[in-house]
């Protein structure tokens, strides 16, 4: 054990070592580790960032399906209202024509009971001034005696 | 082994321990240990050039497995760094410093795995008296790294606190600022100074030297005979497994305290 020159030697080599290493390897190591954590950061950052814009978008179609299905089903509720609506008025419009039909179904036979019971009368009437004449011939005057044959046609 | 069956224990373990030293002027202090020079130099290469290398070639994007081999260390390194020095902007000189010493140390460490004999055949080529290739065995080395730190730390604290706040520290801390006292500050700060750099680099420097013997003993015992071989090895293996943990802890807590000792220099008393 003896100190000898290869002392200074030795902390020369040292020393140049310390500055090669100084000078030459740890900053450039270091920027690429710290560009690296900061491009890892960042992209962390963006992912959580999309995270977040996927949920946003999802509650957004949520919402948009959830009205959409409320608008169908007011659609429907309407269209429901509607048809039972129409079937209603329908219904009603029948009703109303066949009321109509039958009215006049009831007008034209009691007019035509009216024509036919005018028409007997008028038969009556005719017949029995057609046997007056046959008994009386020449007697009655069909002019002559209008009013007796008027009241009589009534009476009928 | 390459000439064990003639050398005496004490001369194995000798020939193993020695040195390549090469004088280049007059007295004990002006040679140098040039198996420790080219080791840790080739080692520093090794390791601060393949993450220079993956580091040049950096993304930020996906990393693939090499680069994020090294940013798990830089990061490893980083949050060590984090955790004790809050003075300021670790990035701009102490974090890659202790990425520095603790990947030096760690792979100057990791050099006693290496089967002593064998690498013995091939340094016996560079040098008959011997080769020792852990260069954080040699105090050398652990020396050089701890005044390193030391100097560092000094210069942090004039840096920090001027020099005035510096003196200011030196003689009136930690005890107060009666005159009386300044004696004692300063011998407390010497002491405190002086005991950081010898156990900093001593630490280390122990715990391989004793790795490396205990590996040459082992040695020693598998040069006996067949039984001894078969011991040795199991025993080695051991021994290298536990061994593990002690170059890596040793790497851990060298970067550490290097940390520590720079963050104090940084802190007003």
């Amino acid at each position: 054990m003896n100190l000898n020159l290869t002392l200074i030697a030795q902390a020369v080599t040292f020393a140049v070592f310390i500055w090669l290493t100084v000078k030459f390897i740890w900053p450039y190591m270091l920027r690429a580790i710290e560009t690296r954590q900061k491009t890892i950061a960042d992209g962390l950052a963006a992912a959580e960032q999309g995270r977040r814009t996927l949920e946003l978008s999802t509650r957004q179609a949520d919402e948009a399906i959830k009205e959409a299905r409320a608008r169908a089903a007011e659609i429907l509720a309407q269209a429901e209202k509607r048809s039972a609506q129409v079937i209603e008025e329908a219904r009603q419009t029948a009703k109303e024509e066949g009321g109509r039909e039958l009215a006049a179904a009831k007008a034209e036979i009691e007019q035509a009971v009216t024509r036919a019971r005018e028409e007997l009368r008028d038969r009556v009437a005719s017949l029995a001034v057609a046997g007056a004449e046959k008994i009386l011939r020449r007697e009655v005057d069909a002019r002559a005696h209008a009013d007796l044959l008027e009241s009589i046609k009534r009476q009928l | 082994m390459a000439a064990g069956s003639e050398l005496t224990p004490s001369q194995y373990i000798e020939h193993h321990l020695a040195f390549f030293t090469k004088p280049i002027g007059d007295g004990p202090f002006w040679t140098l240990n040039v198996d420790s020079l080219i080791v840790s130099i080739l080692l520093g290469i090794i390791g601060v050039g393949f993450i220079w290398w993956v580091v040049r070639g950096a993304t930020s994007g996906v990393p693939n497995r090499r680069q994020a081999f090294v940013e798990v260390l830089i990061e490893f390194v980083d949050n060590q760094a984090k955790g004790v020095f809050q003075h300021g902007d670790r990035h701009r000189f102490i974090a890659p410093l202790a990425l520095t010493v603790g990947l030096w140390v760690l792979l100057m460490n990791a050099m006693d795995f290496l089967p002593a004999d064998i690498v013995g055949l091939l340094t016996h080529h560079v040098s008959e008296h011997g080769f020792r290739y852990v260069p954080t065995a040699d105090v050398n080395t652990t020396f050089a790294l701890s005044i390193s730190v030391l100097v560092l730390s000094i210069y942090f604290a004039i840096a920090v606190k001027g020099f005035g706040g510096w003196l200011h520290e030196l003689f009136f801390a930690p005890f107060g600022t009666h005159p009386l006292l300044i004696p004692a500050n300063f011998l407390f700060q010497m002491v405190e100074y002086i005991s950081k750099t010898l156990s900093h680099s001593l630490r280390l420097f122990g715990n391989m030297y004793a790795g490396e013997i205990l590996f040459l003993l082992l040695w020693m015992l598998a040069a006996t005979g067949m039984a001894g071989a078969i011991a040795g090895s199991v025993l080695a293996l051991g021994w290298a497994i536990f061994h593990v943990l002690i170059v890596l802890l040793q790497a851990y807590i060298f970067m550490m305290l290097t940390i520590v000792y720079i963050s104090m220099a940084h802190e007003h008393h």
